[in-house]
């Protein structure tokens, strides 16, 4: 087949930033933990473990350059997109307990009780 | 000259000329392949994995600079759900940035559809993408050359190029370019060009926590996805449109084109 090849072009895109670190599956919390380790106990067991640590922190970017301080989103909105009830019993959404976001104490956020880091509700604060 | 001779000769030329072709050895792809190892990226979803939490879509548009809420996406999640009395509903609110917070079905322009949670009969999320497709039929269509499939087999845009005339949103059969509202220039997935580059893995593939995202070199028999799409069922989208894409699914229905 034939097709155009824009050849300069491919440098153009290999070359922009990239925003996101690898805190993804293959490389879990490593990069994070280089430095965190000690203050946060990082977990990489079952439960939150399996979520990179960027979904929540926000992306590393030039971190600890710039930003300082990364953004955590702890809105309950992000928390909702897993726990969220959905009566869907042959997805694997039926793994991850949810709640009904309309009944669920209402305008608060779900870490003012939850931990996120250590989510097994025996050991809620 | 005799007309014998003059046949002799003719013979005799035509045989000369033929020697230089025939001394060029017929190229077999494979070993230039196995010599000359290059990356051909593909990529793999398992839909079995997918919950539908939409972490990829904000990461993929947080990574790649697409206005978060304009409704344009590089990658989306479908839920589709069938119900017991045979009904199936599609829906994908904002490509699912955001999730899926809301059991309702979003039929679009503020209309939803309540479904009875006893009716569900079956539901499953699907992320979609570009398939970056070994004949892609965008590419073909494109009236300056602005857009092409590179060496390792990612579909790009040249942005410089790009005239914004828009034949090739309409020429993908999976709907996977846009028009980008800022830079006023048809956009697509890139397969995280740059964070492949750099060695990174793509933006949706980092950011998915349960594994239903990954890429491989389907030219490395040894690569863990290769040996999955060699190995286990998988499909692709809209095989009949000849356009060979290289992102295959796990767990297609066949109700997901």
């Amino acid at each position: 087949m034939y097709s155009y090849h824009r050849k300069s072009n491919e440098a153009e895109w290999a070359n922009q930033p990239a925003k996101y670190g690898t805190t993804g599956r293959e490389k879990l919390h490593e990069f994070c933990a280089e430095c965190h380790g000690d203050v946060v106990k990082i977990r990489t067991e079952k439960l939150h473990g399996t979520i990179p640590c960027e979904n929540c922190h926000g992306p590393v970017l030039n971190h600890p350059e710039k930003p300082e301080k990364l953004d955590v989103d702890r809105s309950r909105e992000l928390c909702l997109r897993c726990h969220t009830n959905l009566p869907y019993t042959t997805s694997e959404r039926k793994r991850i307990p949810g709640i009904d976001p309309k009944t669920h104490n209402t305008g608060a956020v779900c870490v003012s009780c939850h931990n996120p880091h250590n989510p097994s509700l025996e050991g809620m604060k | 000259m005799e007309r014998r001779d003059f046949l002799k000769k003719c013979i005799m030329v035509i045989a000369g000329a033929s020697v230089p072709l025939s001394a060029l050895t017929l190229v077999d792809p494979k070993k230039v392949l196995a010599a000359n190892p290059s990356i051909q990226w593909a990529f793999l979803v398992d839909t079995t994995k997918c919950v539908g939490c939409g972490f990829c879509v904000k990461a993929c548009k947080t990574e790649n600079d697409i206005p978060l809420n304009a409704n344009v996406t590089r990658t989306w999640v479908e839920r589709y759900v069938y119900t017991k009395d045979d009904r199936r509903y599609v829906d994908s609110p904002k490509g699912a940035l955001d999730g899926y917070t809301d059991a309702r079905i979003d039929l679009g322009k503020g209309e939803f559809k309540e479904i009875d949670k006893d009716n569900v009969g079956k539901a499953f999320f699907v992320p979609k993408l570009c398939n970056h497709c070994a004949s892609p039929a965008c590419t073909q269509v494109c009236p300056v050359g602005a857009t092409y499939k590179a060496d390792n087999g990612v579909v790009l845009v040249d942005r410089k190029w790009c005239i914004g005339c828009g034949y090739c949103i309409m020429a993908c059969p999976y709907a996977a370019r846009f028009f980008h509202p800022v830079l006023k220039v048809a956009d697509k997935c890139t397969f995280c060009y740059h964070r492949l580059s750099k060695g990174l893995d793509s933006a949706c593939v980092n950011a998915c926590p349960f594994g239903a995202r990954k890429m491989g070199n389907i030219h490395d028999k040894n690569d863990p996805i290769t040996q999955i799409i060699m190995n286990e069922r998988v499909g692709v989208l809209k095989d009949e449109f000849g356009t060979k894409p290289q992102a295959f699914y796990i767990g297609l229905a066949q109700e997901v084109r």
